[in-house]
C-alpha cells in the first residue's frame, strides 16, 4: 500500500513552496468570496437558514433507514430500477452489469464525485466502454489524466493557455486564449457524444424521499444532456443524500449555490422523475440508481461525528480553508480535498493512512463557519486525533507528551526547567532538534529574557 | 474585583512583559491581582495532538489551581479557549465536569473581560502609533470575540487603526502544527504576514501572544519594519 503520508508531505512541500501556483488559486477565489458576501446579504437571516438546513439534512440522516426507503419506494412507483451497493466494487459491478445487459458502446458522463470515490471511469474503460466527460471542468482534468482539484472547481487550478494546448493536442484546435472559444471547443465536441452515447451517467445533489425524486444542480446544463439524450440513466449517489421532500430542498438548493459558488441559484437545478413514460416523446427508457454505502454507515455509527453526513459538497470549506489555498486539492490524495475531506476519508478509507489530513490544519475554524449545514469540521479534525493517538498511538508521541507532563505537573520543575531552557535557547536553536529545528528554518524566536513571569512576579510582590 | 491571572506557560517563560502588563492595566482599574504559581501549562498542545488523557490531566490541575479564584483572566485567546471550550469536553461524563464547567463561566480573555465584564473601553492609555489587529482564531471563532479588542484600542490616545486584508485570515501557527507542518505554516504566514506588512502600520496587535510568537517571528526573519506587540502592552502604556 502506498504510504499516503509521505506522498502527502512530498506534495504539500512542493505546492507550499510555489508562490506563483498559490497566487493564481487566490486569484481564482478572490471573486467568490465578494459574490457570496453579497449573495448572502439577500437572505433575512444567513445565520437561521444555516440552522434550516442543517435541521433539513439532521431529519433525513438520523432516521436514514426510514427516509431511503420512503425514497425508493416512490423511486420504483416512478418506474425507475433502485441498486443498492455496499461497498465501490459492488457499485462498479452493478453499473457494469446495466452496460454489458444493455450491449452499450458509448457512455457519457455528467460531474460526479462519487464515481470518482469508485474509480468508475477506470473499471469502464478497461471493460472496453468509451466514457467521456461532459461537464467543462471534468473533461478538461479528464484529457489531462488528472483527479478533480476541487470537487466543485474540477480544474480552477489550469491556466487558459494550458486548456487551450490541452484541446489542440487532442482536439486538433487552433490554440486561443478566449474563454468562450474554449468553452466553445469542448461544446461541438461533446454534442455528438451525448447523441451517440447508449447510457448517461449522473450524480446526485438530493434524493427527495416524498416524491421518488433525484436533483442534480449544475451550471452547464451538461447534466441535462446526460439524462435526458441517451437510451439509459443511472444515476449514483451516496446514500446521505436524501432529503424528507421538496420543503427541505427549497432551503438547501439556494444554500448550496450560495455557500459554494457565491450564486443566488445554479443556472440548472432539474428534478429527475423517472423514466420515459407513455405518450412522452423524450427522456430514457431505463432509469437506473445505485445507491452507494462505501463505509458511509460507518460514519453514521459515530454519533460525535455524525453530522459530517449533512455534507452537501458545495465546497465552502475548500474556499475559504487556508491550508487547501497553500497546497492546493491535488496534495490531499483524496476524493473529498479540504476540510471536510480531512474529516471523512479517515472514516471511509481507514484512520491510520489518513490521520495526517487531520493534522495538518492549524485549528483555525474558518470551515466551521462556512458550512452552510453547520459541520462541526475543526472539532472533528480534534476527534480524528484524539481517536488515531488512541487507536495507533506512536512511541515518539507518547514519549513527547507524557515526558511534557512530567514537567508540567512539576511547577518546580517547569520553572527550572524554564530557566536551563532561557539559557541555553541561542544554543538550541542552532541544533537540529525535533520542532524547534523546523521553526527556525523560517522563522525567529524572541529572545530569551533573563527572567520569567513568575520570576519578576515573586520580586515584585514580597 | 480580585483577578486570578491566566500566564500562558510561553508568555510565563519567552514573553513575560505580556503578562505584567496584564497585571498592570487591570490594576490601574483598580482591581486586586494575584498568581498562582501553581500554574503551567493548560494542556492544550496535549489537546491537539490527539493526547487527551494528557490534556485531561492538565486541565485537572488546572481546577485545583484555579479552585476559589473569583474570576481567571488571561491575555490569550487561544489558552482561554482551552479552558473554557475544551476543558469541559474533555471532563465531560467525569466527576470533574461541574467543576469545569464552572471554572469555564469564570474565565475570561482579557480584552473580552474589560469590555463584557467590566463594561469598559477607555483605560487612559496613550500609544501615539499607527497599529494594525490581527485576530486570533480561537479569540474569534472560538470565544466569538471580535469589536473588544478593537472597541479598546479605538480609545487609546493617539493611536491610529488599521484594518488589514486577509484580516479574518490565520497565521498558520497552531501550536504544534507549525512545527509539525512547517511548509505550511510558513505559506501561511507569508500570506498573512505579508498582509500586514503591507498596511504601513509601526505594530501588528493582537490578543493572542502565539500568533505573535509566529507573525512576530517571520516578520523578524524577513526584516519586515512592523513589529509585533499585545494588546495588554499597547493598554498598560500609561496616558
Amino acid at each position: 500500500m502506498p504510504d499516503s503520508k509521505a506522498i502527502f508531505l512530498k506534495d504539500a512541500t512542493v505546492n507550499a513552496a510555489d508562490g506563483d501556483q498559490r497566487a493564481f488559486i487566490r486569484k481564482a477565489l478572490g471573486g467568490y468570496y465578494t459574490n457570496r458576501d453579497l449573495q448572502k446579504a439577500r437572505y433575512r437571516d444567513w445565520e437561521r437558514a444555516r440552522d434550516a438546513a442543517s435541521l433539513a439534512k439532521w431529519s433525513a440522516v438520523n432516521d436514514l433507514a426510514n427516509v431511503l426507503e420512503k425514497f425508493t419506494a416512490n423511486f420504483e412507483r416512478n418506474g425507475g430500477v433502485v441498486h443498492w451497493a455496499r461497498d465501490a466494487a459492488e457499485a462498479r459491478a452493478i453499473i457494469l452489469k446495466i452496460a454489458e445487459d444493455a450491449k452499450a458502446k458509448a457512455i457519457v458522463k455528467s460531474k460526479c464525485m462519487t464515481s470518482e470515490e469508485i474509480h468508475l471511469n477506470d473499471a469502464l474503460e478497461k471493460a472496453g466502454y468509451g466514457v467521456v466527460e461532459s461537464d467543462l471542468g471534468e473533461f478538461i482534468q479528464q484529457l489531462r489524466g488528472e483527479a478533480p482539484y476541487h470537487f466543485v472547481f474540477p480544474c480552477m487550478h489550469v491556466k487558459r493557455e494550458a486548456i487551450s494546448e490541452l484541446f489542440t493536442k487532442h482536439l486538433g484546435t487552433a490554440p486561443t486564449d478566449s474563454p468562450e472559444e474554449l468553452t466553445m471547443i469542448a461544446r461541438r465536441h461533446l454534442r455528438q457524444l451525448y447523441v451517440d452515447a447508449d447510457i448517461g451517467i449522473t450524480g446526485a445533489n438530493f434524493l427527495v424521499a416524498e416524491t421518488g425524486q433525484i436533483s442534480i444542480t449544475e451550471n452547464e446544463g451538461n447534466a441535462r444532456l446526460t439524462a435526458a439524450l441517451p437510451r439509459i440513466h443511472i444515476a449514483l449517489s451516496g446514500i446521505e443524500k436524501v432529503v424528507n421532500n421538496l420543503d427541505d430542498l427549497s432551503v438547501l438548493l439556494p444554500m448550496l449555490a450560495t455557500a459554494g459558488a457565491g450564486q443566488p441559484m445554479t443556472c440548472y437545478n432539474t428534478l429527475y422523475s423517472g423514466p420515459r413514460k407513455k405518450g412522452e416523446c423524450d427522456g430514457p427508457e431505463e432509469f437506473h440508481i445505485v445507491l452507494l454505502d462505501n463505509a458511509r454507515t460507518r460514519l453514521l455509527s459515530d454519533p460525535e461525528q455524525r453530522d459530517a453526513l449533512h455534507c452537501i459538497r458545495c465546497g465552502a470549506c475548500l474556499n475559504v480553508c487556508p491550508i487547501f489555498k497553500n497546497i492546493g486539492g491535488l496534495a490531499y490524495g483524496t476524493t473529498y480535498q479540504g476540510p471536510i475531506g480531512s474529516v471523512i476519508t479517515p472514516h471511509l478509507r481507514g484512520l491510520k493512512q489518513w490521520n495526517h489530513l487531520s493534522g495538518a490544519s492549524s485549528l483555525c475554524g474558518a470551515c466551521t463557519d462556512a458550512c452552510p449545514v453547520r459541520i462541526d469540521l475543526h472539532h472533528h479534525l480534534l476527534h480524528n486525533r484524539r481517536n488515531a493517538a488512541k487507536e495507533s498511538p506512536t512511541l515518539f508521541d507518547r514519549a513527547f507528551h507524557n515526558g511534557f507532563n512530567f514537567v508540567i505537573k512539576r511547577p518546580w520543575l517547569f520553572a527550572t526547567g524554564g530557566r536551563i531552557f532561557r539559557a541555553t535557547l541561542p544554543l538550541l536553536q542552532k541544533l537540529p532538534l525535533p520542532y524547534m529545528g523546523a521553526w527556525m528554518k523560517t522563522r525567529d524566536l524572541p529572545k530569551a529574557p533573563s527572567q520569567s513571569f513568575r520570576d519578576q512576579w515573586k520580586n515584585q510582590n514580597v | 474585583m480580585r483577578v486570578s491571572l491566566f500566564v500562558p506557560c510561553f508568555v510565563d517563560q519567552l514573553t513575560p512583559k505580556v503578562g505584567l502588563a496584564t497585571a498592570k492595566v487591570l490594576k490601574r482599574l483598580g482591581h486586586e491581582v494575584e498568581f498562582r504559581s501553581a500554574q503551567t501549562c493548560c494542556g492544550q498542545p496535549s489537546f491537539n495532538s490527539g493526547q487527551w488523557d494528557v490534556a485531561r490531566e492538565a486541565a485537572i490541575r488546572a481546577l485545583e489551581v484555579f479552585r476559589g479564584a473569583e474570576v481567571v483572566v488571561g491575555p490569550s485567546g487561544s489558552c482561554v479557549a482551552m479552558m473554557r471550550q475544551f476543558y469541559p469536553e474533555l471532563l465531560k461524563g467525569t466527576p470533574h465536569a461541574a467543576e469545569a464547567d464552572d471554572l469555564a463561566a469564570r474565565t475570561f480573555e482579557f480584552s473580552e473581560f474589560l469590555v463584557k465584564k467590566l463594561g469598559v473601553t477607555d483605560v487612559g492609555a496613550k500609544f501615539a502609533k499607527k497599529v494594525t489587529y490581527h485576530d486570533g482564531c480561537h479569540a474569534l471563532r472560538e470565544l466569538r470575540l471580535k469589536e473588544e479588542p478593537r472597541q479598546l484600542l479605538r480609545a487609546v490616545k493617539g493611536l491610529e487603526l488599521i484594518e488589514t486584508e486577509e484580516g479574518e485570515t490565520c497565521c498558520g501557527f497552531g501550536g504544534l502544527f507549525s512545527a509539525k507542518f512547517p511548509m505550511i505554516s510558513t505559506a501561511m504566514v507569508q500570506v498573512k504576514g505579508g498582509a500586514l506588512a503591507r498596511t504601513g502600520a509601526d505594530f501588528v496587535v493582537s490578543s493572542d501572544p502565539s500568533c505573535l510568537l509566529q507573525i512576530g517571528g517571520w516578520l523578524s526573519r524577513e526584516g519586515k519594519p512592523i513589529l509585533p506587540l499585545h494588546i495588554a502592552e499597547v493598554l498598560a502604556n500609561d496616558a
